[in-house]
């Protein structure tokens, strides 16, 4: 095959986001009259989400890839790189001998991503060049359905939603639940705020879910599914509608698949904005037409499910496994991992971080070297506070057990989960009080308010978490906090409720003193909650230039050019823009703890006064 | 605003903004069961931006379900509005990344620029602003979404340059 030079761009969610159009329009202008005849092609998004938008170049020399490539950077890399050849080594994030982006790379083990920026999603020839299809071809010309599922079985893969069932247990049970209709659904509802693995899968690999789709339909023995997909991810929904017809088209999709008697349809059903759909039985009730409230288990999905069927339900990343485990063998699969977690994870590494994307690691690798070898460390020099995981319902965890490995049952031990693996990196400019009282908003928001313990519960502990984030609460209230948190944990219909409060048990677990601060002494050593805090401009410091004056984007500051500037307290959102942009560093927070918080205070007393 | 008449005779429908043949094929486009009902309400609100009483009516005909039915389900989910929105929806992204990026501060200037609360809409329907739980684009954080174009790395006072330029 003649080597032809390549210019793809990723035009993933991130990349979009990123400006990668306005780039991809400037390749096109510029390859139509380069030197060199270039194809100009697409891809999803590879991980590196911090350094989007990303560009590959293919030439007969190899793969270069840039990263924040901005469209005025386009003329040049055409010029220099596709005309002459040469590559532009200042803005190379990746290539063959390695590139300073290698290390995000070099730890990971990519099984769900492994096709993730490395193929157009829109082409099915793309996926099959890479022995796409070829596992569901295994499974019906050489395995029965009873071996499909026993090798899933044998390979320890865990549903990568949240709550960790062992898939094959779940194929089988559906398999063996009584019933001539059976279904298979994809939860892609992927709700978890700093979550976006599904979505980035479904965008940039959308055959490798649709394949494990087949292979449980056949394992189990139906002969349609569904895939739950947000409607907040249209460009999911889009390349999977694209992804199904190809496959139709490939007769791998629709009746008598590879001339076997299988036969096997699927339908998109878009979500509405509800995060408890995530929820099987919800997630269910939704499809049906109806509000997405979870109803009690048993009985199961897999005996009861979609109009009363029997249903197998996994998530986006669980069937992105599949193929791979049915091409390379189950034992290969559970050679990967720990202990009770096979397989890799996919986490979304977000927050104060330096590198920020998506990375699948080895279960079993520790905290710290997801955080410092795969994701580089803490951003622009911020100090590890800890990491929250396991999404809204997940916990906060410390320094202290950064050695922690990530798997099921470690995570679960420190009080966090795994969830859906959104990942988000902390430092010292979070304050954790505040942080639970977040999760709790979401979690108050999003309850479906079927089940009193978590309709009315979430709201009395939000209640209480607004009354320390505003210095108003007493110690006597954490106890109530406590209780409060374990009964709704214990008596919540779902999922949803029964994990709600882990952000506060985890906060209160290891960051105590961070409540007893805001309680006792009114003291947010982040300086995040506004009630303790204050913005304050250095009469010493300030160089009357009128700076912050411009910026405020609530003309809360007073004063011109040459004269006294003063923050108005009352009409200050805290926004903090000022304190970035003052070219002095006169503006800061203070807190009760610095002498000018003091000053503040003994003025507005004495202004109080006066009136 | 232009009074269309109805084709169908349908009392209802009489001199209402809506097009009533327009949401019946809508629903005629779907099989006709309860299922049926999400997508259809997902069409009507993309051609209108929100749900019209009106075409709550025919859809309730059309599928055989009460209005009182689809009223349930179209206030639990969070994608359907009952109201008009703006000409420009404003999505302030409240994920866990965008919140420790600073997001609140992005929503109290806008709430405070455009003089609305969330999910409300200016007076003159230009905007509707919107607090959402996460758009998935972390990395960026804070991210705002102005229609369909995608805003990210902002600050309070980038937050409303970035609307402003919406609002000629």
């Amino acid at each position: 095959m003649p080597s032809k030079t390549k210019v793809i761009v990723g035009l993933g969610s991130c990349g979009l986001a990123a400006g990668a159009k306005d780039v991809f329009s400037a390749f096109e202008k510029e390859l139509a009259s380069s030197k060199v005849t270039a194809e100009l092609g697409q891809t999803g998004c590879v991980g590196l989400c911090y350094r989007e938008v990303l560009v590959d170049v293919i030439t007969p020399d190899g793969k270069v890839t840039y990263g924040e490539v901005v469209p005025k950077m386009v003329s040049r890399i055409v010029e220099e790189h596709v005309n002459d050849g040469k590559p532009i080594s200042e803005w190379i994030a990746l290539d063959d001998n390695g590139g300073e982006e290698a290390p995000f790379l070099a730890e990971q083990k990519r099984i769900v991503l492994r096709n993730c920026g490395q193929l157009d999603p829109e082409k099915i020839d793309d996926y099959l060049a890479v022995d796409g299809y070829k596992a569901i071809e295994k499974a019906i010309k050489k395995m029965a359905p009873e071996k499909v599922v026993e090798e899933i079985k044998a390979s320890g893969l865990r549903g990568r939603g949240g709550a960790g069932f062992t898939t094959g247990l779940k194929w089988e049970f559906t398999r063996n639940a009584p019933g001539d209709k059976k279904y298979i659904i994809c939860n892609a509802d992927e709700g978890d705020p700093g979550a976006f693995m599904d979505r980035s899968v479904l965008e940039s690999d959308p055959h490798s879910v649709i394949e494990g789709m087949l292979i449980a339909g056949y394992a189990i023995g139906a002969g349609e599914g569904y895939i739950y997909c947000r409607a907040e991810y249209p460009l999911a929904i889009e390349r999977l509608g694209k992804a199904i017809d190809e496959a139709k088209g490939k007769g791998l999709l629709g009746d008598s698949i590879l001339g076997s008697d299988f036969s096997f349809n699927i339908k998109i059903k878009e979500g509405a904005g509800a995060f408890v759909c995530g929820e099987e039985t919800a997630l269910m009730a939704s499809i049906e037409g109806r509000r997405g409230m979870p109803r009690l288990r048993p009985p199961f999905p897999a005996t009861s499910g979609l109009w009363e069927n029997p249903t197998c339900i996994n998530n986006v990343e669980t069937f992105a496994n599949v193929a791979w485990i049915v091409n390379h063998g189950a034992k290969e699969y559970a050679a990967i991992g720990t202990k009770g977690s096979k397989g890799t994870k996919v986490f979304a590494l977000t927050g104060k971080i330096a590198r920020s994307g998506l990375a699948e690691v080895p279960m079993g690798m520790t905290l710290k070297d997801v955080v410092f070898k795969v994701g580089g460390g803490m951003k622009e020099g911020g100090e590890f506070k800890g990491v929250q995981i396991g999404g809204p319902t997940g916990g906060c965890l410390p320094a202290e057990i950064i050695e922690t490995e990530v798997d099921y049952d470690s995570l679960t031990q420190t009080g966090a989960t795994m969830g859906s693996g959104g990942m988000v990196i902390l430092d010292q400019t979070t304050c954790m009080v505040d942080l639970a009282r977040f999760f709790m908003s979401f979690a108050q928001n999003e309850s479906c308010g079927k089940c009193v313990p978590c309709r009315v519960g979430t709201k009395r502990i939000l209640e209480i978490l607004d009354k320390i984030t505003a210095g108003q609460a007493e110690e006597a209230d954490l106890e109530t906090l406590k209780v409060l948190a374990v009964d709704i944990k214990a008596s919540s219909l779902c999922g949803l409720g029964q994990t709600a409060p882990n952000p506060v048990l985890s906060t209160l677990r290891y960051f105590e003193n961070e409540y007893l601060e805001h309680i006792n002494e009114g003291y947010c050593r982040a300086g995040v909650c506004a009630d303790l805090t204050k913005v304050v401009i250095s009469q010493k410091l300030c160089r009357q230039c009128a700076v912050c004056i411009r910026h405020c984007p609530v003309t809360a500051i007073s004063g011109a050019r040459h004269e006294l500037t003063e923050i108005s307290q009352g009409d200050c959102t805290q926004c903090q823009v000022c304190v970035a942009t003052c070219p002095w560093d006169a503006i800061a927070v203070v807190s009760p703890r610095s002498a000018e918080f003091k000053d503040e205070q003994s003025e507005e007393s004495a202004e109080v006064t006066t009136e | 605003m232009s009074q269309k008449t109805c084709e169908c005779q349908e009392s209802k429908c009489q001199n209402s903004d809506i097009d009533c043949a327009t949401v019946k094929q809508m629903v005629a486009a779907h099989e006709k069961k309860p299922a049926s009902l999400i997508p259809v309400l997902q069409d009507v609100q993309q051609e209108y931006g929100y749900l019209p009483r009106e075409a709550l009516d025919i859809v309730a005909r059309g599928l055989n379900l009460s209005v009182s039915n689809i009223y349930g389900v179209a206030t639990f989910y969070k994608q359907f509005r009952l109201v008009p929105q703006g000409e420009h929806l404003i999505k302030v992204c409240h994920g866990t990344a965008c919140h420790v990026a600073g997001a609140e501060g992005i929503s109290v200037v806008l709430r405070s620029d455009l003089d609305v609360e969330d999910d409300e809409t200016t007076d003159d329907m230009k905007f509707t602003l919107e607090s959402v739980a996460c758009l998935g684009c972390c990395s960026l954080a804070p991210v705002i979404t102005v229609g369909e174009d995608t805003h990210g790395r902002l600050t309070p006072d980038k937050a409303k340059k970035v609307v402003s330029k919406y609002a000629k």
